[in-house]
């Protein structure tokens, strides 16, 4: 039998599939066996998270695509039509809706985590730089699927964001034509959104492929930010993470049920109940949540170009990030100095965020270009900086060895055979 | 405490959002609403109420054309009765085998008929301003259903000392800028409840706020039925993963 | 997720192997119970909305049709054949044996009048819509429909007389309102 897999399986017909497409080796090798350190803690549920978030939009999108109507003069009256004669329309719109703004809550998490310890860091960095492809594909998928329902808020939002091209000299306003397919934001805007948005989901799920390719490769960070010494470090994923990431779950549909069912318009803007208009804009026109702090640092710029540069260079310094950190050490448990720095950095984003919901005068314009310093002096000087002048606190020698308290490692913990394999 | 910290301002960021910036208008006061709350339903007799109020008043100008004459089974009416409201009114249909359009009694099929065939016309009736479709005006409006009665009982006959008044507009407290083009909708005794409730302003308007409620949010009771049944068993479902969790690792802690 | 997980988390590792093998069955159960609940309102919105049940019945004026005349009307998105038989459409269907059927039924189970006969125009063998109700269509051996798919002849009846279609064309769910009218469905 030349030229088949080698397989351990002893069922039979796992066994003859395994040895002409080794899948379920491969399953074991990854999501069984896959040794991962044994000292995560309930942060590094989010990726897991993450991925469900990923395929529970999918699924609600497919079946809303069956009942929505991409035309600017029924795309609103579809979706309500979805809400009001679908069976079960509301839920699988709802679930939509708030699973964008959960797919978000959970990833930007899944970011400060990696932010914090130091998951970036060599020899992660394109584990890290797939990460922020797929942050950047989500939020054109979010963007373009926010026009759909065609409200006040899908139309303006759209015209301001395309508008945001104009800012590039000489050929920006040829570029805004070309992405609306007219001179304003109208049927051909979105048709072609519509087919984006349905396409950009499956090219996210084969970055998302890349990225836990990558991460199998260099094997999972953890919160010491160490590596594994050896089989001791470590447990087979399943079932140690299987179940805790299934726990977390679990306790995080119930806060996504929560959204869904009593407070589905929470995160949502009243103003996209009412059909889009060309001739008037809302009084006070905002992105979706998520997209705030960014926004805020559109609006912190005076200069148009300026603005628009700054938002995307706000995005396009995390792939830079893993070469901007000088300091060795990934966790800050371990950088006092960096630790207080990162906490005010995550005040700014917060902060940012807060501005960008707010009206772009007074109080809010300073306080926008404030957080809007500290985010890229974070990136640009402070982490730099901190790397060379910082005195790290002593890296514990191995990862049992600060799990156990440096006691004599015991027989369980000790890699151990899957019996199942 | 660092992961809790963190969680809590993840939570802040979500729960920035809904932040915005206070307009100029007044403060909205908050009523007691049958389907407030977390697990509120829609009070039927007030909604069936609120549909006679729309009917007779709102509906010469504003439709709900989102809504069929068969959704109002879902304020509590009869099959027959919904027949008999929808045949009262001629519905525009065709073209017939001659290629015209006729006018047909209505269906319970039919949307609510509107009062202008398009948005030109209605504006034309009603000196530029355009009726809004108030099928969502609840969802539609920052919280809608007070903003809705206040609207409508806010409406005060002399501006207050020192406002210029504007020509053809009207003066309402809770209206942004206080200055709207529809006049007060709502008089006392304009409207006969066949249950013998007497039709103040302020009964008026809060019945034809719970019905607009109901017609923005017509799943709302199934919503919420559903999601304690959810919740419930999600909580159930996390205390045996936990357990099971809880098993798997024992044998890891030392 | 949750289900797939804890189905092999059961591996016996020492002494506590027996309850939590109860417990992770439990906890798969009860999360294989959960996924099949979530599965229910995807299938279900796939089902005729409510507003799609609502156009159920379709009213029809017969007056216009003259004896030997044959309408098309649509009702639920397909098309209904009117046919105003004749005398002789109606002897013809009468007169024939339920011998020479394969689907037998009487001409009289299938029409509520017998000069007005209903019927659903799709082919019972595979949807088409069968030919027969202008002047100048074939309307195949038994002077009733002929179905130029697959070749199914049907009779003054509406039944099935030669051919691959398995029986005869259906009839809709109608009443007579007035002596010349009728709701479908």
């Amino acid at each position: 039998m030349v030229g088949l897999h080698k397989s351990d399986f002893k069922n039979p017909v796992v066994r003859w599939i395994d040895q002409r497409l080794p899948i379920p080796s491969m399953l074991t090798k990854e999501y069984a066996e896959f040794p991962t350190p044994k000292n995560f803690n309930y942060f590094w549920n989010f990726g897991a998270l993450a991925m469900v978030c990923l395929v529970v939009m999918i699924v609600t999108g497919i079946f809303l695509a069956m009942h929505y109507t991409p035309h600017v003069d029924y795309a609103f009256d579809s979706v309500e039509r979805i809400m009001r004669d679908v069976n079960y329309g509301w839920l699988l719109r709802y679930i939509h809706m708030n699973g964008a703004s959960m797919f978000f809550i959970v990833v930007y998490i899944h970011i400060f985590r990696g932010l914090y310890y130091g998951s970036y860091k060599a020899p992660r960095e394109l584990l890290w730089i797939l990460g922020v492809v797929i942050l950047l594909l989500m939020m054109a998928t979010a963007f373009m699927g926010y026009v759909l329902p065609w409200g006040q808020m899908s139309f303006w939002g759209a015209t301001v964001i395309t508008n945001l091209f104009s800012a590039i000299p000489i050929v920006g306003p040829d570029i805004v034509t070309w992405l609306w397919g007219g001179f304003s934001v109208d049927n051909p805007t979105l048709n072609r959104f519509f087919s984006l948005h349905y396409l950009l989901p499956f090219v996210i799920v084969g970055v998302v492929f890349l990225h836990v390719v990558a991460l199998h490769i260099t094997g999972s960070n953890n919160p010491l930010g160490i590596e594994p010494k050896g089989p001791q470090d470590t447990i087979p994923f399943h079932p140690y993470y299987t179940i805790k990431d299934s726990f977390g779950l679990v306790i995080f549909l119930i806060v996504f049920a929560f959204f869904v069912f009593f407070a589905p318009n929470f995160m949502g803007h009243p103003d996209n109940y009412i059909p889009a208009n060309p001739l008037v804009t809302p009084a006070h026109i905002v992105p979706e949540w998520y997209f705030l702090p960014f926004y805020a640092i559109l609006r912190a710029v005076p200069d148009k170009l300026g603005g628009v540069v700054l938002m995307f260079a706000s995005i396009f310094v995390l792939f830079v990030l893993p070469w901007l950190d000088t300091s060795p050490v990934r966790s800050m448990k371990f950088r006092p100095l960096a630790r207080p720095f990162f906490w005010v950095f995550v005040a700014a984003c917060l902060l940012l965020g807060y501005c960008g919901a707010m009206p772009a005068e007074g109080i809010w314009v300073v306080l926008s270009r404030v957080g809007t310093a500290y985010y890229f002096l974070y990136f640009l000087v402070i982490l730099p900086v901190l790397g060379k002048l910082e005195r790290p606190l002593p890296l514990p020698a191995s990862i049992s060895q600060r799990v156990l308290g440096g006691g004599p490692v015991p027989a369980a913990a000790a890699s151990k055979p899957m019996e199942k394999a | 405490m660092r992961m809790l910290r963190l969680a809590l301002a993840a939570a802040a960021l979500a729960f920035a959002a809904p932040v915005h910036a206070a307009g100029p208008s007044v403060a909205i006061p908050s009523q007691t609403w049958s389907f407030g709350g977390l697990f509120g339903t829609f009070d039927r007799a007030s909604a069936q109420r609120g549909f006679l109020v729309y009917k007779q008043v709102c509906a010469s100008c504003h439709a709900m054309k989102q809504l069929a004459y068969r959704n109002l089974e879902g304020i509590g009416l009869s099959e027959d009765e919904i027949r008999a409201i929808a045949a009262d009114v001629m519905i525009k249909d065709g073209p017939n085998d001659d290629g015209e359009m006729f006018e047909r009694p209505g269906r319970p099929s039919d949307r609510f008929r509107s009062p202008f065939p398009n948005v030109q016309a209605a504006r034309a009736a009603n000196n530029g301003a355009y009726p809004v479709d108030l099928s969502l005006i609840t969802k539609a409006r920052e919280n809608g259903a007070n903003y809705l009665y206040a609207l409508l009982t806010g409406y005060r006959e002399n501006p207050p000392a020192g406002v210029e008044p504007m020509e053809g507009m009207h003066y309402n407290e809770y209206f942004p800028g206080h200055w709207i083009a529809m006049a007060q909708p709502l008089w006392p005794d304009m409207v006969d409840y066949p249950d013998g409730t007497r039709a103040t302003i302020e009964q008026m308007a809060r019945d034809v706020t719970t019905f607009m409620a109901w017609a923005a949010e017509p799943e709302l009771e199934q919503r919420r039925a559903m999601g304690v049944r959810v919740i419930l068993f999600l909580i159930v479902l996390a205390g045996l993963t936990y357990g099971v969790k809880r098993k798997i690792w024992a044998d890891l802690k030392h | 997720m949750a289900e797939t997980s804890t189905a092999q988390a059961q591996g016996g590792h020492g002494a506590g192997g027996t309850r939590r093998d109860f417990l992770s069955l439990t906890t798969t159960a009860v999360a294989g119970v959960g996924v099949a609940a979530f599965a229910w309102p995807f299938i279900q919105s796939m089902n005729p909305s409510a507003s799609v049940l609502a156009l159920a019945s379709t009213e029809v004026d017969l007056a216009p049709i003259v004896v030997g005349q044959a309408i098309t009307v649509v009702w639920r998105g397909k098309p209904v054949f009117i046919r105003h038989r004749t005398a002789e459409d109606i002897t013809a269907a009468r007169d024939t044996p339920l011998s020479a059927l394969p689907d037998p039924q009487t001409d009289q189970s299938r029409v509520q009048k017998p000069e007005w006969l209903v019927m659903i125009g799709i082919c019972t063998h595979l949807g088409c819509v069968p030919l027969g109700q202008r002047p100048t269509d074939p309307k195949g051996d038994f002077n009733g429909w002929f179905c130029p798919c697959h070749g199914s002849h049907y009779d003054t009846s509406g039944r099935i007389r030669r051919g691959p279609a398995p029986a005869n064309l259906a009839i809709p769910p109608y009443t007579f309102t007035s002596d010349t009218a009728i709701r479908i469905g």
